[in-house]
């Protein structure tokens, strides 16, 4: 075991998860990522659900793990092309070639760029912020208009390039709804004189704590529900987001100006997902890798020796991302005894 | 007198022709509206009469657009329209000749070898009996060309071939035996005669070796029962378009267009149709979505034959591609408005909920953005950029509630709704007192200079934009970005205006061509005229359609209509701006001011480099 | 008849036992993504003559849904069909076909031109 060699493409929770296991067997890992600093997408939050942890200490935690013998981290590192030859998986990376005997493949998400749907006035209006936005400013502990206001109200909209077959995304993203609820906890934390607004189609709690979260977000903090998709934003003189959806559950058209209209964004498979699965043939729905099977093959793909972990399958929250990046450790290990 | 009984099918046929065929003619003649009825009359004698002729023997004879098309293809109608036509002049001036008086037996050239047995001694025989023999090959030549097509469409140009109906087949099937019959007879003649010429007389001496004597008369039974047959059956299949194109070309020269309800010019043109099968090949629904039954040329098919559904008649992109390839220059488009057409309600008005508010002050420059521009709102803050920037007074028409110009009413064949919305928008146009009407969709621009009776004049803001730039009211910055145009149905085949949006961008970038632009460009998919498609095929045709522009790999894929820009940009695979987008982002500014759009992109850099 | 006054109101309950689904049916076979819509009200909300009266597409193809035809033939007769609802909507439903063919099946606006 100990002369084998694993990639792990992605240094992200799934991917250094699964590295910190695997090392802690004598096997030699090396992390790819492409950004500076390890951790994925969750240095884009400030507190995670449903337990408001927070999320710097959960980063922390993950990329401590990284700090191991067997483990080589090499940051600014984005692979460019992955392949199969002569038994051996090879990952370029500009001149520079990396062989190993397993892949992993941990590439995690990105965001909906929220410009390409112009209607909602992202990237257009100043006071039209995406969720990734708001986890931003959140850090600073103010939620401020542009014009350093402190909000009167502020709209939360849900499925935001996810459930959008204009965009081509079908798929729910699973963690939006769930973010909308927390975020509007922690605005009228903040602020709590104003009001906060919630445009749902339908909220998805399914997850533990997830209902009690909702439910606390009307009783105790008076989150406002309203079933009815934004159709579109336009501005206003004093640079308030005039908004149009219908209340559908009246049946009546409303319009309505917030301070700050917020867009959670959704889960799309990453730039390098899509790149990869494309080369290598795995590619499944939306440009996501395609595993095995849900059932007990979900780490594998249809190529021995490339393996899969966290959201560049599909969305996924992040304690499930973790557990993922875990199992996949395991598959490899069996996978280079036998 | 030159008589036997095997020329009565041939003149009952060419009787019942001539007769059902004046019928049609004076029925739709008749059928035509006020509008072409007052062009006929006007133009009837003047030069653009002969031009039309002229038209004629260009395109009816010699096929000149086919032959630019194809040129295989364009051989293979002119030998047999051509050829055809020769073999009954010439063959007519034979028969003069050969009877010595004009006012011959009619049937007589056309079953001349027959008649004319004996050695050839009248004027310039030998030449007559070598042109004909010529000419029929030149004919049988075409006829095989059109046999193969038949079988293998692709060699001569074509991708699908049309589907024919039994009328169709008939006349197809009597056509393609006249001459091969007729090459038979007289060679049999010529056998026994020896009144053949290189063709005839060499068929005749293979011949021999048969009973000829016996086979002779049957032949010119079988040459006229054909001829018979292709008569009786022509009206009701698709060579009716052969005497009615002729129709067509002087009505057309004459400045008869297709209005607004069904007419006579109306049946003149759906019996125009060759059925080539041309605007098959045009069509998007076609080739990138694979639906290949509700075509044009079956449009206007189903049209004749009273059998037309509404799946055809509204599964229908109308981005014009066909009206552009259709030889023949059948306004399909308008001809299938015309059949969209519902009952009206006399005396019912629509949309008096009206809300809209007359302008409260006098401007320069009406400015009506359209429904589907709100929802692509940087083309609107583009376009405040740039009346500010050019210090024009304008008043946003419906910038709070607007109606709709009419246009999608019309196009589902809602007239008289259309026409409510245009009486009310008219009068909130004219309550402006501008000078110029501005829209920022090509579908609203071709409603106002279509349906719409101004007295202002009406510009799409490629134009506007265009015209401030000459003026040097604004000024732009050249950059090397890359950029290819995509010209929206409306605004290029519609209305158009291929250069002006042109003109802009070569200012402002590197403007490179594509594949298929101007006349040929595609439609998005995402056109409103079609009320039958699905989301799903929209994204095939936009889809392929984007493959094609964004083939140089472009920086910027310009368009001029919201509806594009918003089936394109979810394509994902160049960036999409409009025109006014592009134009705003690269002025120069000379004004004090900092307008929404540039305090806008400053506080999102801001917000960009804190994320980071 | 001596009016009394007061007359027998209508049914309050919408009656699935009783329900004509056919018409629907009808819809749904000319626009088969009339199936997917979940009434998430986008449509209403941009809705280019709801800015100037009440006029809420979602609503009428409830109604049409469930059978409730009553008024919606003039309902319709708000609609521009200027096709913004189409832009807009998240679930790609041809919005526009349903209001055009709710409008042939309610109305009777049948073609001048077509035999049907």
């Amino acid at each position: 075991m100990n002369n084998k060699h694993v990639i792990i493409i992605g240094g992200g929770p799934a991917g250094i998860e699964a590295a910190y296991y695997l090392a802690n067997n004598g096997i030699r890992i090396t992390v790819f990522e492409k950004d500076e600093y390890p951790g994925g997408n969750v240095k884009n939050w400030a507190k995670l659900f449903p337990d408001f942890g927070d999320a710097s200490v959960v980063r922390k935690q993950i990329t401590e793990k990284l700090k191991h013998d067997n483990i080589k981290f090499l940051n600014n590192t984005k692979i460019e092309n992955l392949a199969w030859e002569n038994n051996n998986w090879i990952a370029t990376s500009g001149s520079e070639k990396y062989i190993a005997d397993v892949t992993l493949l941990a590439t995690g998400f990105e965001v909906f760029d929220a410009k390409r749907k112009e209607e909602l006035g992202y990237g257009i209006y100043d006071n039209v912020i995406t969720s990734v936005d708001f986890e931003d400013m959140y850090k600073t502990g103010k939620i401020l208009t542009k014009e350093g206001k402190i909000p009167e109200r502020i709209a939360f909209l849900n499925c935001v390039g996810s459930r959008d077959e204009k965009v081509g995304n079908h798929y729910c993203s699973r963690v939006c709804c769930i973010t909308a609820v927390k975020q509007a906890i922690e605005f009228k934390e903040l602020v709590p004189d104003a009001h906060a607004y919630c445009f749902y189609m339908d909220m998805r709690m399914a997850g533990q704590f997830y209902e009690e979260l909702y439910r606390k977000s009307q009783e105790k903090y008076g989150v406002n529900y309203i079933r009815g998709r934004i159709s579109e934003a336009a501005v206003t003189i004093d640079n308030r987001i005039q908004i149009k959806a219908e209340d559908t559950l009246s049946a009546l058209p409303m319009k309505m100006t917030v301070d700050i209209l917020v867009l959670m964004v959704g889960i799309e498979s990453s730039e390098s997902t899509t790149k990869i699965c494309t080369d290598n043939n795995i590619v499944g729905p939306y440009g996501f890798a395609k595993s095995k099977s849900l059932f007990g093959m979900d780490n594998f793909s249809e190529k021995p020796g490339l393996f899969l972990a966290g959201t560049c399958k599909r969305p996924l929250t992040l304690p499930e991302t973790i557990a993922d990046g875990r199992s996949a450790a395991v598959e490899i290990m069996n996978y280079l005894k036998s | 007198m030159n008589f036997h009984p095997f020329i009565l099918p041939f003149a009952i046929g060419a009787i019942f022709l001539f007769a059902v065929i004046t019928f049609k003619f004076v029925m739709w003649i008749r059928n035509l509206d006020r509008k072409q009825r007052y062009f006929v009359n006007k133009n009837f004698f003047s030069i653009k009469t002969i031009s039309a002729i002229w038209e004629i023997v260009r395109e009816a004879l010699i096929h000149r657009n086919i032959y630019r098309r194809n040129p295989l293809l364009g051989y293979m109608h002119m030998s047999l329209a051509f050829g055809w036509f020769l073999l009954i002049v010439v063959g007519k001036i034979e028969s003069s000749f050969y009877a010595g008086t004009m006012f011959e037996e009619p049937w007589l050239a056309i079953f001349f070898k027959y008649f004319a047995k004996e050695q050839h001694e009248y004027f310039g025989a030998a030449f007559f009996s070598f042109t004909m023999d010529l000419l029929l090959l030149i004919v049988l030549s075409g006829l095989s060309l059109a046999i193969f097509k038949r079988f293998r469409s692709k060699f001569l140009g074509l991708k699908k071939a049309t589907k024919h109906n039994t009328f169709d087949r008939l006349a197809l099937a009597s056509l393609w035996w006249i001459f091969p019959l007729r090459l038979l007879a007289e060679s049999s003649t010529a056998a026994i005669s020896g009144n053949g010429d290189f063709l005839t007389g060499s068929v005749g001496n293979l011949l021999k070796a048969l009973p000829v004597e016996s086979m002779e008369l049957p032949l010119w039974w079988a040459y006229s029962s054909v001829l018979c047959l292709f008569f009786v059956s022509l009206p009701f299949s698709r060579y009716m378009h052969i005497p009615t194109e002729i129709v067509l070309v002087f009505l057309r020269k004459w400045g008869a267009t297709i209005g607004e309800q069904y007419s006579g010019l109306t049946d003149i043109q759906i019996n125009s149709c060759s059925r080539c099968g041309i605007c098959i090949d045009a069509c998007q629904l076609n080739f990138a979505a694979s639906i290949n039954d509700v075509q044009s040329v079956y449009f206007v098919r189903d049209t004749r034959y009273g059998s037309l559904t509404d799946n055809v008649a509204n599964n229908c992109l109308m981005c014009g591609r066909c009206v552009e390839a259709c030889p023949v220059g059948i306004e399909l488009t308008l001809i299938r408005q015309q059949l969209r057409n519902k009952a009206e309600i006399p005396g019912k008005h629509y949309f008096d909920y009206n809300k809209a508010e007359i302008s409260k002050n006098k401007s320069d420059v009406v400015y009506f953005a359209g429904c589907m521009t709100h929802l692509t709102p940087t083309i609107i803050i583009a376009m405040k950029k740039i009346f500010e920037e050019a210090g024009v007074r304008y008043w946003f028409m419906d910038e709070e509630k607007g109606l709709c110009c009419g246009r999608p009413m019309r196009q589902q064949g809602y007239i008289q709704q259309s026409k409510d919305l245009i009486s009310k928008n008219m009068r909130l146009i004219a309550s402006s007192g501008a000078k110029l009407l501005v829209t920022s969709c090509p579908i609203c621009y071709k409603s106002f200079t279509d349906e719409y009776i101004l007295d202002i004049p009406v510009m799409h803001h490629s134009e506007y934009l265009k015209t401030l730039i000459d003026k040097k009211l604004i000024k732009l910055q050249k950059s090397s970005k890359r950029i290819v145009f995509h010209d929206p149905c409306d605004l290029g085949r519609g209305s158009g205006i291929y250069e002006q949006p042109r003109d802009i961008l070569k200012q402002i970038g590197e403007l490179n061509s594509c594949e298929l632009e101007r006349e040929e460009s595609l439609c998005c998919g995402g056109s409103l005229s079609n009320a039958v498609i699905e989301l799903e095929t929209q994204i095939k045709i936009r889809d392929h359609a984007l493959e094609v522009l964004t083939e140089s790999k472009p920086e910027i894929l310009a368009t001029a209509c919201p509806l594009c820009k918003k089936s394109f940009v979810h394509g994902n695979k160049a960036k999409v701006m409009d025109i006014a987008e592009i134009v705003a982002e690269n002025i120069i500014l000379q004004n004090k001011t900092k307008t929404v759009i540039e305090q806008s992109k400053y506080l999102t850099k801001n917000l960009k480099t804190k994320i980071n | 008849m001596k009016n009394w006054g007061f007359n027998i109101s209508k049914p309050r309950v919408i009656d699935w036992d009783t329900r004509d689904t056919s018409e629907y049916a009808k819809i749904i076979e000319k626009v088969p993504s009339a199936q997917r819509c979940l009434m998430c009200g986008a449509c209403a909300a941009t809705c280019s003559a709801s800015n100037h009266i009440d006029f809420n597409f979602r609503n009428c193809h409830l109604k049409y849904r469930r059978g409730q035809f009553e008024g919606l033939a003039d309902e319709l007769d708000k609609c521009m069909l200027c096709g913004k609802c189409k832009l807009v909507c998240p679930r790609g439903v041809n919005t526009r076909a349903i209001i055009y063919n709710m409008r042939i099946f309610l109305n009777d606006l049948n073609y001048k031109n077509i035999e049907q």
